[in-house]
């Protein structure tokens, strides 16, 4: 049993179970021990991306610091704390001035927070599970389903900081879909924003942002959507019950944990056979 | 008191650590948003307007709350200029100066008991102006 430290996020407690609990359980049979990390805060959502700005990425730096006591890596699976929890760790590691901030701030609580090493679930899988094994464990094979990735922002940009993939042209969500026998189907709009937080000020700008999104996942012959997300998966469906047609029309917007429990065996089949 | 001027230019400049001089102004930035058509100001007059000492006018308008903050025209920049964190720098301007204006939950008038905790933290974030 490999063990890991989980960080889950505000959201996965609360709203998204789906992706907490089949996440936790999933990897258990693929050998990882997923272990909660203490006391975890909310990564607040969005990193706020400024050279001087040090309390918004202070509950990131106490999640990273809490893996780096237990020397196990740092695994998350809502895209949007991932994105908070890596950015914050190599501003530790690169921005001297604001590693040196946070030291005044947290003291020994940040001890050994740059060296940490984080993951999101599906890096887990594709490079500590690896995908191989991933496939020889499939009891039922999501066959004949044409499963739409959906990126979004948060998983993939900045590139440069994020280094989950070729952040314009992806593909491990893609070899996901593969290794549970679905066919993984490429759509201009994968890497494309959903609307984000600006469903409160903006709900029609963002309902126009969705709708592209899964109009263009729809032209290409999906028959679902798999997102790693919350607000992500909030927004399509939101726009999908906003767009005209029958609810025998819609685009299921699923989470991708759903469809790993369901080729593991672990949640009764709805999507795949 | 709030800044203007070239100096509002130069707080910009030092919150987004962006190095706008580069921008050499071929649109890649704005082509890419998916907020364009609902910004008065888009990202590669964020970055033009602040190379040029003179962006008032932005502090003004509301284009910083129509981004979406999805990075994508940072990505795409040939020039690393960064357009978003020029558009995260007068949000924050804006909420450093203006604090006592924070986003309202309340104003949130469709809470239908679905929509995650992670958009009301973000919008905290981004909508305090
Ligand atoms: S993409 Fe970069 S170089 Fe081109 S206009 Fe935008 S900021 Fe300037
Ligand atoms: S980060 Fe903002 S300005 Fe940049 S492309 Fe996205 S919505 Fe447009």
């Amino acid at each position: 049993m490999v063990k890991v430290s989980y960080y889950p996020g505000c959201t996965l407690k609360n709203k998204a179970k789906e992706l907490d609990k089949y996440a936790v359980r999933c990897a258990e049979i693929l050998g990882v021990e997923m272990e909660e990390i203490e006391n975890w805060q909310c990564c607040g959502g969005v990193f706020c991306d400024s050279s001087d700005e040090v309390a918004t990425k202070l509950s990131a730096v106490r999640a990273l610091a809490c893996a780096a006591r237990r020397k196990t890596p740092l695994v998350t699976v809502c895209t949007a704390c991932h994105n908070v929890i890596k950015r914050t760790l190599h501003a530790l590691r690169y921005d001297a001035v604001f590693s040196e901030r946070v030291r005044n701030y947290l003291g020994d609580e940040a001890k050994g927070a740059e060296n940490a090493e984080v993951y999101h679930y599906l890096e887990l899988l594709r490079d500590v599970v690896g995908f191989e094994t991933l496939k020889g464990k499939v009891v039922n094979e999501l066959k004949g389903k044409r499963v739409a990735a959906y990126y979004g922002c948060l998983f993939l940009r900045p590139g440069s900081v994020m280094q989950t993939d070729d952040a314009e042209d992806p593909r491990i969500m893609e070899s996901f879909i593969k290794s549970l026998g679905a066919e993984p189907v490429i759509y201009p709009m994968r890497n494309e924003c959903c609307g984000a937080y600006t469903f409160f000020e903006e709900k029609e700008a963002a309902l126009k942002k969705g709708a592209a999104v899964l109009k263009s996942a729809e032209n290409f012959g999906a028959d679902l959507i798999a997102a790693a997300c919350p607000l992500c998966r909030y927004n399509l469906e939101s726009s999908s019950k906003s767009l005209p047609g029958g609810a025998e029309k819609k685009l299921p917007v699923v989470y991708f944990t759903e469809l790993l429990a369901e080729a593991l065996g672990v949640k009764e089949a709805r999507y795949g056979m | 008191m709030e800044c203007k001027g070239e100096a509002l230019c130069a707080e910009v400049i030092r919150i987004s650590a962006s190095d706008v001089g580069k921008c050499m102004r071929c649109g890649k930035c704005s082509a890419s948003c998916p907020s364009y058509d609902e910004m008065e100001y888009h990202p590669h007059e964020f970055a033009y307007m602040v190379s040029s000492g003179d962006a008032d006018a932005l502090l003004e308008s509301d284009s910083a709350y129509k981004c979406v903050s999805c990075l994508t025209c940072s990505e795409r920049c040939p020039c690393g200029v960064a357009p978003s964190r020029l558009v995260e720098a007068f949000r924050i301007i804006k909420a450093r100066e203006r604090s006592n204006a924070a986003f309202a939950p309340e104003r949130s008038v469709f809470d239908d008991g679905e929509i995650p905790g992670q958009a009301l933290v973000s919008a905290f974030r981004k909508f305090s102006k």
